[in-house]
């Protein structure tokens, strides 16, 4: 597509990547998000009048699915700094039909990160004790900190690679007719593409892009914390900051690359989104895979091997115990069968590539859940003199329908997104020459 | 001598601190209407009988007997107060293995005291059976105020603290109910108020302080608090009186004494000539809580199984 792209070319482009209209299947599919996330807000309501104890989380697994949940929606909001940063700064040229559905899913996921740790809160009108009484010594403040910061960074990194695009919409206001309108004249209508503001805002998104890589490192390094700071056996681990952040990296690609899937078919972009995009991330995807393992043996075969009482309880469980279904379709899903299918060439073409990406991201979702439950149920002095559902948990129907609504509201924010603004950057498509910016 | 508040007086003098409590309470109780507490009560009728007291100047005064009103707790403290401790103490206790057979007094006064939820404990007695050619024995387990404590590392919002007494608290006023001092407590010590607790009338009228407990909230954590409202008193902890064989021992480490009512002991030679030890000592958090090795016992560990509930033997290995 070179600089020779005509005029005609130019306005296919701007056609072909205009925000559409729902279609049918668009309507049903944001209706039924509502619907799930409308039930989450009423189990959310009955938690809130009669308190956690709708939750099935009791004194020993005091952390339960919002915790494995939000601990899920930290690691795959990390993709937004992975393929716009990271490709950015290592000026990678394929990226292009990538960077903004990335965004879109970290700004979403962030969101829904910090909801449902709110909802995890015994005492969620006290927020703001977090403010008033905050202690800087506690990874939760941590937490507060780089999360509201990786929010930020995103949100504006999110909104100033959009802002030639929303001009483009102002201009194309005959083809969408009213229903923006005002909400893109508000965002975008004192952009003037001259050579100063684009010059202004391209050393923007530099400084951002360099910025939200190591606030994105911090957010998922601390969340760890907030496990490896306890002295509990499955947790108690020096490995588990680069652990989660491997594992972030791998369930942000895989929800990128089902992403790219969704939006390539529903808004017919084979022409952007092409079978080299689906090659190449497939590549990445193995990449991030392989290394999501090397950090799982380290984090299970080691401590397997000197077999301490209080690991043994818990990996026992883990490998050949209660959770074992579980933790081998996490290991197995979540990664090597993906691996297997992405080392063919035929692996990486979009359909099995979309499979690969499923299995990725549920297989992550499992994965979080055995990080932070089974450890719970093995605490360092016997559990006794406790009601007997004290001793296994299994969440309740308020939380599944909590935890379920929150995800369906991070897919209806990218959803929602999608609908407003351009799902590849028409811009960049245009000029297509992301190499020399920098 | 001059004081200043309740606790300077306390590590002065302890009769003067009682006197002059009393002279308060006294004070208070002569106005006693709940509107206005600073209007003089004028119904009380003069006995004639005059008692002698020491006022707060160190003068004796004479009062007539009418104007002492037995007040059931002492004058409220305020909750900086409660937060910073009683100044000059070191407050542990020492649980003697080999005399307890799991009779669980010591919680059912507890959860009596503390109003704690029907269902959960906040002193749970272990049957600790590790190993099968170990011996067993029964193990009370408290909260164990650590000097490094990893709750209050952990805690978010100051609503768990460590006191000068070392007493570590909660405040459920603060506790914004995260639960993470619940995971980060390596002795799971720690309970939550899943729903609203059951509270008697009178005990959710109450005001909430931090060194009774109560009434407690719901969605805030609660565990053992080495009952600060009755050392305050110079009066034992719930468990420690509750205890028929006296297990628990309770003190202050600066005079280096324990007692539990019956008898009194210095801690440092209890702890040398019976080889004391604390829980987890590999992982820094040095304990307030000593025990005593379940040596030369007083009953047998199959004693203490009567009590033991179907539930919790089903865990047993003996």
């Amino acid at each position: 597509m070179e600089n020779t792209t005509s005029l005609n070319n130019e306005q296919q482009v701007i056609l072909d990547l205009l925000p559409q209209k729902f279609g049918l299947r668009g309507k049903i599919w944001t209706a039924s998000l509502i619907v799930i996330c409308l039930v989450g807000a009423f189990a959310y309501y009955r938690q809130l009048k009669n308190g956690l104890v709708v939750t099935n989380m009791r004194d020993y697994v005091s952390w339960g699915i919002y915790i494995s949940n939000f601990v899920f929606f930290v690691a795959i909001s990390l993709v937004g700094s992975l393929i716009t940063a990271i490709f950015r700064l290592a000026r990678i040229p394929w990226r292009t039909p990538l960077t903004r559905i990335s965004e879109m899913i970290a700004v979403s996921a962030i969101t829904f990160a910090s909801l449902i740790i709110i909802v995890d809160m015994g005492r969620p009108e006290r927020l703001l004790n977090l403010f008033l009484h905050g202690r800087l010594q506690s990874p939760i403040m941590w937490d507060v900190i780089v999360i509201g910061t990786y929010f930020c960074i995103s949100l504006f990194l999110l909104y100033i690679t959009l802002i030639p695009d929303i001009s483009m919409l102002i201009k194309a206001k005959d083809k969408l007719g009213k229903p923006f309108s005002k909400l893109y004249r508000f965002l975008g209508g004192f952009w003037k593409s001259d050579a100063g503001m684009e010059k202004k805002r391209d050393r923007i998104i530099t400084i951002l892009c360099i910025l939200i890589i190591p606030v994105a490192f911090c957010i998922h390094t601390v969340t760890s914390w907030l496990f490896a700071t306890t002295y509990r056996p499955g947790w108690d681990s020096t490995n588990f900051g680069a652990y989660f952040v491997s594992g972030a990296f791998l369930v942000g690609a895989g929800g990128v690359v089902v992403a790219m899937y969704v939006f390539r078919k529903a808004y017919k972009l084979e022409k952007y989104i092409t079978d080299m995009h689906f090659d190449k991330m497939g590549r990445m995807l193995v990449l991030l895979a392989l290394l999501y393992l090397y950090f799982n043996v380290n984090e299970y075969l080691i401590p397997a091997f000197k077999m301490k009482k209080s690991e043994e309880a818990h990996l026992t469980q883990l490998f050949s115990g209660e959770y074992s279904l579980m933790f081998w379709f996490a290991i197995m899903v979540g990664m090597i069968i993906p691996i297997f299918i992405l080392i063919f060439k035929k692996g990486r073409k979009p359909v099995p590539m979309f499979i690969a990406g499923v299995m990725v991201v549920v297989g992550a979702w499992f994965k979080r859940y055995l990080i932070v439950t089974p450890t719970l149920l093995h605490p360092l002095l016997p559990m006794y003199n406790v009601p007997g559902n004290y001793h296994a948990y299994f969440p309740s129907w308020e939380e599944w329908a909590i935890s379920i609504g929150t995800l369906a509201g991070a897919l209806l924010i990218i959803t929602i997104l999608a609908r407003i603004f351009p799902v590849v950057s028409i811009y960049k498509t245009l000029t297509e020459d992301n190499e020399k910016i920098d | 001598m001059s004081c200043t508040d309740n606790y300077n007086c306390n590590t002065n003098s302890r009769r003067e601190f009682l006197l002059s409590g009393f002279m308060a309470t006294a004070a208070l109780a002569g106005c006693s209407t709940k509107s206005n507490p600073f209007e003089p009560e004028n119904q009380v009728v003069l006995t004639g009988e005059k008692v002698k007291l020491l006022s707060v100047n160190g003068e004796v005064i004479e009062i007539d007997k009418a104007y002492l009103k037995p007040v059931p707790d002492m004058p409220h403290v305020s909750n900086a107060e409660e937060r910073r401790g009683i100044a000059g103490k070191k407050f542990v206790m020492v649980i003697d293995l080999s005399r307890c057979k799991n009779l669980r007094k010591c919680q059912s006064a507890c959860n009596h005291m503390h109003q704690v939820h029907p269902g959960q404990n906040w002193i749970k007695v272990l049957g600790m059976d590790d190993a099968e050619h170990t011996a067993a024995y029964w193990q009370p387990t408290t909260c164990m105020h650590c000097d490094e404590p990893p709750c209050v590392k952990v805690c978010p919002v100051d609503a768990t603290f460590k006191r000068q007494d070392g007493i570590v608290l909660i405040d459920s006023d603060r506790c914004i109910g995260c639960r993470f001092c619940m995971a980060a407590c390596p002795y799971t010590t720690r309970v939550f108020n899943w729903e609203e607790p059951l509270l008697t009338k009178e005990v959710a009228a109450m005001d909430y302080s931090c060194e009774t407990s109560i009434p407690q909230k719901r969605g805030t954590v609660g565990k053992c608090d080495f009952c600060p409202d009755m050392t305050r008193k110079g009066e034992l902890p719930h468990c420690v009186s509750a205890c028929p064989n006296g297990v628990f021992m309770f003190g202050d480490l600066n005079q280096d004494s324990v007692t539990n009512g019956a008898e009194t002991f210095r801690f440092s030679d209890l702890i040398r000539d019976k080889s004391g030890y604390r829980l987890m000592e590999d992982l820094g958090t040095k304990p307030s809580v000593y025990y005593l090795p379940p040596v030369n016992r007083n009953f047998p560990y199959e004693s203490g199984l009567d009590n033991e509930s179907a539930e919790d033997k089903k865990f047993h290995l003996k």
